[in-house]
Parts: C-alpha cells; sequence; structure tokens
C-alpha cells in the first residue's frame, strides 16, 4: 500500500505553511502525520453525506458594530515591536513573486 | 477564421464607509502610514474582527440596484496565503455563500449578467525600494497598513463582455451607479476601484470557453481598453499561429503598452478557504431590505431618461452632463433655482470648467437672457467674466452696460441705415430663392450686431428688419 | 489549601486586610515554590504591588473596588497584557508587548483583581502537559516529578501551590479541566462565546473559551461571574447578560437528573481508581438528592478524530500570521518567502509544527472534504447526541482525565497518546457547551483525580450545584505540601 503521506506531500504543505523544514524532518512528519490522519480513519469512514456541517457552535446571526470611528494605536508603540522600521513603515525583504 | 472574444471583469471597490471592514479604525485615504491602525487590522494576535453595519447596507443597496438576489444567509471565509500586506496572512473574504448573486446591469441596451458580488477586507500598501523603482530590482519593502481592512466589494460579472469597447461602458456604467449609491468614491487612480479581466477567445459560433488569461493592474478605463485590446490581439496571434494559449495572469505595462506573464507558484492557487469561526453569518432580514428599499436613490439609467424627457435634451447631452458630478449638481441646483433646464445644461454642457460658477449665478445669467436683457452672444461674455471672478451677472451687465438697447426708435434707424447702405443685397434679396435670402438676411442680421456691439435684442431685430425687407 | 479568594476579598473588602498584604505573601510562596514549580513565566511583582496599593487607597476612600478586590489571579500567557511580555510559551513571541489589553484582563482589574503574573501553557496552548513550552516545563506541585496537565498547566499548578487564589486558563480541548484535575483544583470551561476572547490569543477559534482556575467551586463562580457577560469586540459573545452565578450554587441537587456517560467512563487506559470516583460521583449526587442514570452520547468517540483534524486546521490559518513583519521574531531570508520560513522554523517547536503541517493539510486542494469537511460534519453528529441525551439528564458526569498526573517525559516521544489525555473533555468543546472539573481525592500514589460534570449550553447554573454538592460530598481538603506556607 502506498504511504498515506509521502515526503513530497509534506514538502508541499511545508512550502504552503511557510515552515522551512529538513529532510529529516520531512520523515518524522510523513510518519506523524500519517500515524494521526489513520487514528482520523474512523471518521474518514463515516457514511454522512447528509449531516450539515457545523462551523460555529454558536447560533446567533448579523453581528454589527456601527460605522463610528474609534481610537487607533500609537504609532510608536507599535513599531516599537517591529523587528525592522523605515520610515514609519515596516521593512521586509525584498518579495519575488509578482510581474517578472 | 474568425474569432469571439470573451471578457469576464472582477471589479474590487472599495467602500466610503467612515471606518474599517472590521474596526473602528478611519477609512481615509492619505494618512500618515501606519497611523490608522489598531490590533484587529494590524491582525495582532487576539485580536477579533466586528462586521461594520454600513457595509452590510451599502452591500444591499447594490443588491437593489442591479437586481441581485439576496441569498438568506451569507457568511466570511478565510482566503489562507502568505503576503506581507495582509497582517493575518490570510484575507477575509466571501467563498461559497456571498452576499450577492445573480445580477445584470444594463450596458448600451444590452444586459450584463453578473455571478456574484462579495465582501472582503482589503490590504496593506507596499512601496518597494529599488534604484530603478521597479519591483524586480527591488532591495527590500516598505510595508504601510492603513489601508488594511478598508471594505472593499468584489463584483464578478459573467462572461458575457464581448468587447473592450463593452468593457469600459460596463465599466463606466458600474462606476456611476456605485457613485449614485454614494457607497464607493470610484477613483480608479487613487485605486478605489480596481480592474482584472479574464480574457479569452473562441471561434464565432462555438460554444465552449477557450483557455482564459486573467489581466491584472489596469489603473483607468483608458489602459483597461488598451490592455484588452492588446491582449486580445496577442491571443489572436497565437491562436492563428496554431499555438495554444497558457493559462496564466498577466499584468499590464503601462509605459511598455503590453501584458506580462507573472511568475505563478505552484501553490498560489491552494487557499484553503474555510468558513471565518470569528465572525458569524449574515441574514439580512425583510425589514433590513426594506429599509434599503425605500432610501434607494435615483440610479443612473432612470436618471438619464429623466433629463431626457423633461429637460429635453440629448442622450449624449444627458450622459456628457452625469459622467461629471460637479456638472451635473451644478445643472441641477440652478434648474431648482427656476432656470429653464434645456438652456442650463446647454451652458453647463458648453463651458469646459465649471468650478468657478455658482448655481445662483448660472439662474440669474439664464434670467438675464430670458427676460431679454442680454442676447445670448452678451452672455457668453457675461459668463466668461462671472468664470474670471468679476461679479455676479447682474453686477457684470450693470457695471458694463452690456443690458440691450431697448430704443426701439435708435434700433429702428440702425435697421435703416445699414438696409440704405446695403442696396445689392436688397435687391439679389427680392430676387433670391429661399437660400439665398436666408443667407444674405443672415449677413445683414451679422452687421446690424456688429453695429449695436451685441447688445441688441435680436428678436426685436428680427421684427424691425421683416418689416423693411420686400 | 491556600486560601479562599471569597474570604480575601470580603476582608479586603471591609478593610479588615490591605491588599497589599495579600499581595506580598502571595509573592512570597512564589518567590519560595516557583523556582521548583515553574508556574510562572512573569512575574509582575511591581505592577501588583501598585494596584495593591490603589485597591487599599480605594477602600481607605469609602469606595468598593469590587468583588475580586485585592485577589491576586495568575494569567495564562497567552492572555494580551498591555506593556507585558506575553508569549504564549513561544520564541516567535518572545520579547512582545502587546499594545492592548484582552477583555478578560480589563474585567478581572475592573472587579478589583489583581494580575500576578503570567503563567506557562504548551505554546500556543498546544499539548496536554505543560511539556511544550520554549522556557522549560511546569512541575506539578503534588509530585515535581509529575506534569500539572495542560495546556493551561501554569495557572492550575500557581492555585494548587497556593502562588495565586485565582487563576486563568483556556480551555479548547481541555486545557483548563484536564490540568485542574491533575493538580486537585476546580476548573471550568464555560459555554462557548460566555467569556470574550478578545485579547486571547487564538489556537482554534471556534473551539477556544477562558475560564477560571480555583481552590473550590465558589471561587470558581465567583471568578466566573467577574469575566463573563456580552462583549461587543467579540462576534462570538454571547450577547445575553447572564445570571448571577455564586447565589446558585448553594441551591443544592434535588430532582437533578444526572447521567454518567457510558462512552467516556469506558474509555481505553482509564485508570480504576478513577473510574470508582466517577461512580462515587453519582452515589453522591444520589445521595444528596439527584436522580442517576447511565447515559448514552455514542459519536464522543469519534469526538477526538474531528478535533484533531478542526483545531489544527484553525490553527494553521491562526498562526500565520507570526511571520516575522510586524512584531516577533525574525530570521533573515534572502527574501520575503525565505525569511518567513526561517523564521517559523525557528521560531515555533516540534508540536506547533506538527499541528500546523497537520491543519494545512486537512484544509489543502483534494483533502477538505475528506479531512476538515468530514470533522465538521462529526461535530453536527456530536452535538445532536449530546442534545438527545439533555433531554432526559440536566448534567452529565465523566472522569476529566483518564489517568491521574504522569511523569514528566512520558508521552512526549508518541503525539498520539499525549492527544488521548483528551479523550474525555473534547467532546465538550466540539458542541461549545459547559464543563467543570473538581476533584474527588487522591489515589493510593497520593495524586489528585478530578470528575467532570458537563451541562448544555447555558448550564452552568445546575453544573455549578452540581459541583458544588460534589464538592461538599467528597469534602477533599488535602492541598500539596509546598503549598502550605501561603495564609
Ligand atoms: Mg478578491
Ligand atoms: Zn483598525
Amino acid at each position: 500500500m502506498a504511504p498515506r503521506i509521502t515526503g513530497d506531500d509534506v514538502r508541499h504543505v511545508a512550502k504552503l505553511a511557510r515552515l522551512r523544514i529538513d529532510d529529516a524532518e520531512v520523515d518524522q512528519f510523513a510518519g506523524q502525520l500519517a500515524a494521526i490522519l489513520d487514528h482520523a480513519a474512523d471518521i474518514e469512514a463515516l457514511d454522512i453525506d447528509d449531516v450539515p456541517p457545523t462551523s460555529h457552535p454558536v447560533p446567533f446571526d448579523n453581528v454589527l458594530r456601527a460605522d463610528e470611528s474609534g481610537p487607533c494605536l500609537d504609532r510608536d508603540e507599535v513599531l516599537a515591536q517591529a523587528p525592522h522600521v523605515e520610515d514609519g513603515r515596516f521593512r521586509v525583504p525584498r518579495i519575488l513573486d509578482e510581474a517578472q | 477564421m474568425s474569432w469571439e472574444t470573451v471578457i469576464g471583469l472582477e471589479v474590487h471597490c472599495e467602500l466610503s464607509t467612515r471606518t474599517k471592514l472590521f474596526c473602528s479604525c478611519p477609512n481615509e485615504f492619505g494618512a500618515a502610514p501606519n497611523t490608522n491602525v489598531c490590533p484587529v487590522c494590524l491582525g495582532l494576535p487576539g485580536s477579533l474582527p466586528v462586521l461594520n453595519e454600513r457595509v452590510v447596507e451599502f452591500a444591499l443597496r447594490l443588491g437593489e440596484a442591479l437586481e441581485f438576489e439576496v441569498p438568506a444567509e451569507s457568511i466570511f471565509a478565510r482566503k489562507n496565503y502568505f503576503y506581507p500586506d495582509m497582517p493575518k496572512d490570510y484575507q477575509v473574504s466571501q467563498y461559497e455563500q456571498p452576499i450577492l448573486v445573480n445580477g445584470r446591469l444594463e450596458v448600451d441596451g444590452t444586459a450584463v449578467g453578473i455571478h456574484r458580488a462579495h465582501l472582503e477586507e482589503d490590504t496593506g500598501k507596499t512601496a518597494h525600494i529599488s534604484p530603478t523603482g521597479r519591483i524586480h530590482d527591488a532591495e527590500y519593502s516598505l510595508v504601510d497598513y492603513n489601508r488594511a481592512g478598508v471594505p472593499l466589494m468584489e463584483i464578478v460579472s459573467e462572461p458575457e463582455i464581448r468587447s473592450s469597447e463593452q468593457a469600459r461602458s460596463y465599466v463606466q456604467e458600474l462606476r456611476a451607479t456605485l457613485e449614485a449609491l454614494g457607497v464607493s468614491d470610484v477613483k480608479m487612480e487613487e485605486g478605489s476601484l480596481r480592474i482584472d479581466a479574464n480574457v479569452s477567445l473562441r471561434p464565432d459560433g462555438a460554444s465552449e470557453f477557450g483557455t482564459k488569461v486573467e489581466v491584472k493592474n489596469m489603473n483607468s478605463l483608458r489602459s483597461l481598453g488598451r490592455a484588452l485590446d492588446y491582449e486580445v490581439e496577442r491571443q489572436r496571434g497565437l491562436l492563428e499561429a496554431g499555438e495554444a494559449v497558457v493559462q496564466e495572469t498577466r499584468h499590464w505595462d503601462e509605459g511598455d503598452g503590453r501584458t506580462k506573464g507573472m511568475r505563478s507558484k505552484e501553490e498560489a492557487f491552494d487557499y484553503r478557504y474555510f468558513p471565518e469561526p470569528d465572525l458569524v453569518p449574515v441574514r439580512p432580514t425583510a425589514e433590513w431590505r426594506d429599509r434599503v428599499r425605500a432610501t434607494m436613490p435615483e440610479l443612473p439609467a432612470a436618471r438619464r431618461a429623466r433629463l431626457i424627457a423633461e429637460w429635453e435634451i440629448r442622450e449624449d447631452d444627458a450622459r456628457t452632463l452625469l459622467a461629471s458630478p460637479e456638472k451635473i449638481g451644478l445643472a441641477e441646483a440652478a434648474v431648482a433655482l427656476g432656470a429653464p433646464a434645456k438652456r442650463v445644461a446647454n451652458i453647463v454642457i458648453n463651458t469646459p470648467d465649471v468650478s468657478a460658477l455658482s448655481a445662483g449665478h448660472l439662474a440669474e445669467l439664464v434670467a438675464l437672457e430670458g427676460d431679454g436683457t442680454i442676447s445670448k452672444t452678451v452672455s457668453k461674455q457675461v459668463l466668461d467674466k462671472v468664470l474670471a471672478g468679476e461679479g455676479s451677472p447682474r453686477e457684470i451687465v450693470e457695471r458694463e452696460g452690456l443690458a440691450n438697447e431697448s430704443d426701439e426708435g435708435e434700433l429702428a434707424s440702425a435697421v435703416d441705415a445699414v438696409v440704405a447702405g446695403h442696396p445689392d443685397e436688397v435687391a439679389a434679396y427680392r430676387e433670391g430663392d429661399e437660400g439665398k435670402r436666408k443667407k444674405i438676411r443672415g449677413f445683414l442680421m451679422g452687421q446690424l450686431m456688429k453695429q449695436t456691439q451685441g447688445k441688441a435684442d435680436p428678436q426685436t431685430l428680427n421684427r424691425l428688419l421683416d418689416d423693411r425687407l420686400p | 489549601m491556600s486560601e479562599r479568594a471569597f474570604d480575601i476579598a470580603a476582608a479586603v473588602r471591609a478593610g479588615e486586610r490591605s491588599a497589599r498584604s495579600v499581595v506580598d505573601e502571595h509573592l512570597a510562596q512564589v518567590a519560595r515554590v516557583d523556582g521548583d514549580v515553574h508556574a510562572f513565566l512573569h512575574v509582575l511583582g511591581d505592577e501588583a504591588r501598585a494596584a495593591a496599593d490603589e485597591i487599599d487607597r480605594r477602600v481607605a476612600a469609602g469606595e468598593d473596588p469590587g468583588p475580586l478586590a485585592g485577589v491576586p489571579v495568575a494569567l495564562k500567557d497567552n492572555m494580551c497584557t498591555r506593556g507585558i511580555p506575553t508569549t504564549c510559551s513561544s520564541r516567535i513571541l518572545e520579547g512582545w508587548r502587546p499594545p492592548y489589553d484582552a477583555t478578560v484582563v480589563d474585567r478581572i482589574r475592573a472587579a478589583g483583581g489583581i494580575p500576578i503574573g503570567k503563567t506557562n501553557l504548551d505554546e500556543f496552548a498546544m499539548g496536554s502537559s505543560t511539556e511544550n513550552s520554549a522556557f522549560g516545563a511546569t512541575r506539578n506541585p503534588w509530585a515535581l516529578d509529575r506534569v500539572p496537565g495542560g495546556s493551561s498547566g501554569g495557572s492550575a499548578a500557581a492555585v494548587a501551590a497556593g502562588m495565586a487564589p485565582l487563576g486563568i486558563g483556556s480551555d479548547t480541548g481541555g486545557s483548563i479541566r484536564q490540568p485542574a484535575s491533575l493538580c486537585g483544583v476546580v476548573g471550568v470551561k464555560p459555554t462557548y462565546g460566555r467569556v470574550s476572547r478578545y485579547g486571547l490569543i487564538a489556537f482554534a477559534s471556534s473551539l477556544d473559551q477562558i475560564g477560571p482556575f480555583a481552590g473550590d467551586v465558589r471561587d470558581a463562580a465567583l471568578l466566573l461571574e467577574s469575566i463573563w457577560g456580552p462583549d461587543a469586540r467579540d462576534s462570538t459573545s454571547i450577547p445575553t447578560a447572564p445570571d448571577p452565578l455564586v447565589q446558585e450554587i448553594d441551591r443544592g441537587v434535588e430532582g437533578l437528573r444526572v447521567g454518567v456517560v457510558g462512552e467516556l467512563t469506558d474509555v481505553e487506559g482509564i485508570d480504576p481508581e478513577v473510574r470508582s470516583a466517577v461512580e462515587d460521583a453519582a452515589r453522591l449526587l444520589e445521595k444528596a438528592g439527584a436522580t442517576v442514570d447511565r447515559a448514552s452520547v455514542p459519536s464522543t468517540t469519534y469526538g477526538l478524530s474531528a478535533y484533531y483534524l478542526i483545531a489544527p486546521a484553525e490553527a494553521s490559518s491562526n498562526l500565520a500570521r507570526y511571520d516575522g513583519v510586524r512584531y516577533g521574531l525574525r530570521v533573515d531570508g534572502p527574501d520575503v518567502e525565505g525569511m518567513n520560513a526561517a523564521t517559523r522554523a525557528a521560531g515555533f517547536g516540534a508540536e506547533v509544527k506538527r499541528r500546523i503541517m497537520l491543519g494545512t493539510y486537512a484544509l489543502s486542494a483534494g483533502y477538505y472534504d475528506a479531512y476538515y469537511g468530514k470533522a465538521q460534519k462529526v461535530r453536527t453528529l456530536i452535538i445532536d447526541d449530546f442534545a438527545r441525551a439533555y433531554e432526559r439528564f440536566d448534567v452529565l458526569l465523566s472522569p476529566t482525565s483518564p489517568t491521574t498526573a504522569f511523569p514528566i517525559g512520558a508521552k512526549t516521544d508518541d503525539p498520539l497518546t499525549m492527544y488521548l489525555c483528551d479523550v474525555c473533555t473534547i467532546p465538550v468543546n466540539l458542541t461549545g457547551a459547559c464543563a467543570v472539573s473538581i476533584p474527588s481525592g487522591l489515589d493510593a500514589t497520593g495524586l489528585p483525580i478530578g470528575i467532570q460534570v458537563m451541562a448544555p449550553a447555558l448550564g452552568e447554573a445546575p453544573m455549578f450545584r452540581a459541583a458544588k454538592a460534589l464538592e461538599d460530598g467528597f469534602a477533599f481538603a488535602a492541598t500539596p505540601a509546598l503549598a502550605g506556607g501561603a495564609s
């Protein structure tokens, strides 16, 4: 039987999750995730197509606030927590994924 | 082979609420970087969103205007992907259950279907710092989160647009509608209206769609038209050369006048949407929708029809007026003061810049024309002086003695003199056919206007001339 | 055991005792025992003393500082405190000082309570032993070689060791009740939406709920009453104000219908002493006037599987924001993606990474329906099953944890066995209902056993009445030896 989770699966998921992982971790995660998913096989097997999903444990709706402005944070207090700041803004390394 | 163009448009429109979508920070353009931020729109750990009521109301207004269905329940979902201008590294948007579905927009007599409209939060703004100013040369980037969390409505048309001209008309009409509804500033240049287009070609008569390309980064109506024309031609070239169109996202480069492919990442499309657990469903009640219905403003198409019927102006004049909030506002205000609409519309349409003209002055000017105090020729001079800030029309007319000559005796002798001074013309008039007579009469009127420096009332002059011409 | 918050607040409000002396005594106990226990990540010595002085000034001025007047409260370090380090026991948030206070912190202060420190937890509340902390494990005050449970092990241990009369925890799958059970204190998971989550750093948003730790049932009610109620900053906060709770607890259980949930009692690996404690609990309630029968909630057996898909999925999204851009750790990289990935690799511990990976997988294209979607349907089944059970019963009983405190290190190599610690508590989170763990006594090795009392959503009043009746019946009065110093 093919393994439930392959090394390529793990690498793909790590990329989606923005986690740098090494080869040892790839193997480790493949085994551990497979074990957890094997445990979840009991619900995979359930035939419950007609059951509606529950995403909120609370039954209410239309929780809204009036369109009235309130206080903002002090910029210095916010930027004091940032790893790298320039010119009142958050500085980040170059971004690669736009137009060529 | 001939090809049919298939275009679908996704319009992102910033809503002009006072505050952001999920927090009470001001929704304003141009504040100092990172000053309109709070724990919620900065996505700080522990913060939670609370939905702005007015955003839903704005959506319901659009729903009324574009005949959308309003599903009983809509929910928010998280769209997960990493980008530094997104403080939570997910965007709260709507996915499977949007607020509006199945709308339509009348564009030049054709209905374009609108698949859906949904609410979502805007991102922050990233400035790419590079020696050349281009992103691919950037050394680093700076992020300002003032725009993060500003409410957006994404309006997704059906692929029912068949040309770049129709696409422009669609956007123009949608823009006018959003503006009339008071839900958006619709400034493309400031980014409050952003347009992505899905473009494909198929052989004429085919029912299957061709491979579509998403075109982004068009910052004006003009660039939308140029980008679509370019992309349609690019695809036509590929197809006619027997090559395949690749499904991809392309960026419009205004400077180069070309669309360019973007690097795509294999995981870029796996957004892992799931229902946003921090928000509860929105269920617009009947009372809520009734309330919105009762306060709907007049929509562009209805307004246009009203102007054509009531003001007795042409459709293109109505469109010209409505294209400028300033002009239509001025004209309506002057009409409200009792000025004749048709003449008001005519003056406003023919005045390039009306910013210095008040409705009161405009109405006064039209009234001076109407009661015969000034002629249209003088009226134009008076208008120029009003625009130059020299006073009210009445003040200018009085100060500069521009009122019509009202002494009919004086006018009569001027007419006598002109008739006497041009015997050949008068003779030719007697002999001439309809066209000739008209021409000569025009010439004589011109001479009279010259003599009276335009101050004579043309009606009186005409009557006096009639008496003297055979 | 150490002093009750109820008595402290009464004495402080009456001007019989200074808040400052209360705080000083508890800080002294922290100094005495926390080197061994390691319940606190950050002790708020100066801040707590200043707050106490302010309470004393107000009492002297004839004001009433509120129902928690002068009572020290230990805060789990996933509650935001303005200007005070808030780490979630993670390297990725090390040194972060939030620019705002959580609603629960505001409310504790408004009631006269005094935050005395930030307590240890499993990183981002993911764990059942408080061993997954980047800043070292917390030890069980009853036996220092054992875990206190988790993830709110720091707050549970702080209360058990007499370092604070009250503690605040968060419970996503049992993170208040299980450590309360292992530490011999009372721990409450209120109805989802009863206590505002604003300022609670999210683990799994549809499951997380803040609740109290206390030395007895009345203190737990007192703290819960001080922190619950509607909050306009949390869309999932229940909009109706709850009825007062403290006055309810002594009403007894005459006529209360009590069910013992078979599926949560006959679980794999249950300790026989724990099992017999549940039977004792049923008998005590019956003796006090309740009717007792066996209850069945069949689909709870799927609870663990559903939970370990839903919670990691939500967590994978909630924890995306730790990307090195705005706050916390940054590890440089050649580009922004590299920086994000390096930061997250260095900043998160193994269990957090595991759950992010699992949750990302469960939501990813092609797997959503099989995993996350399916788990949400199971959630519906469990809700429906409980609803049927609550047609016959007012409250339900089960063990809180299948076992008493296990040795440090015993389960760290096998995530699945650790996950099984929460098999009895998880179903309540999936339904959004409420539950409390109260100590019944000690096992043969001297470790506390906990009983779980469950009630439907908004059923806190009958739940507390049953818990109080059990507390009176068990008359559990032992304290760990090292708690003796505080009084
Ligand atoms: Mg969008
Ligand atoms: Zn904000």
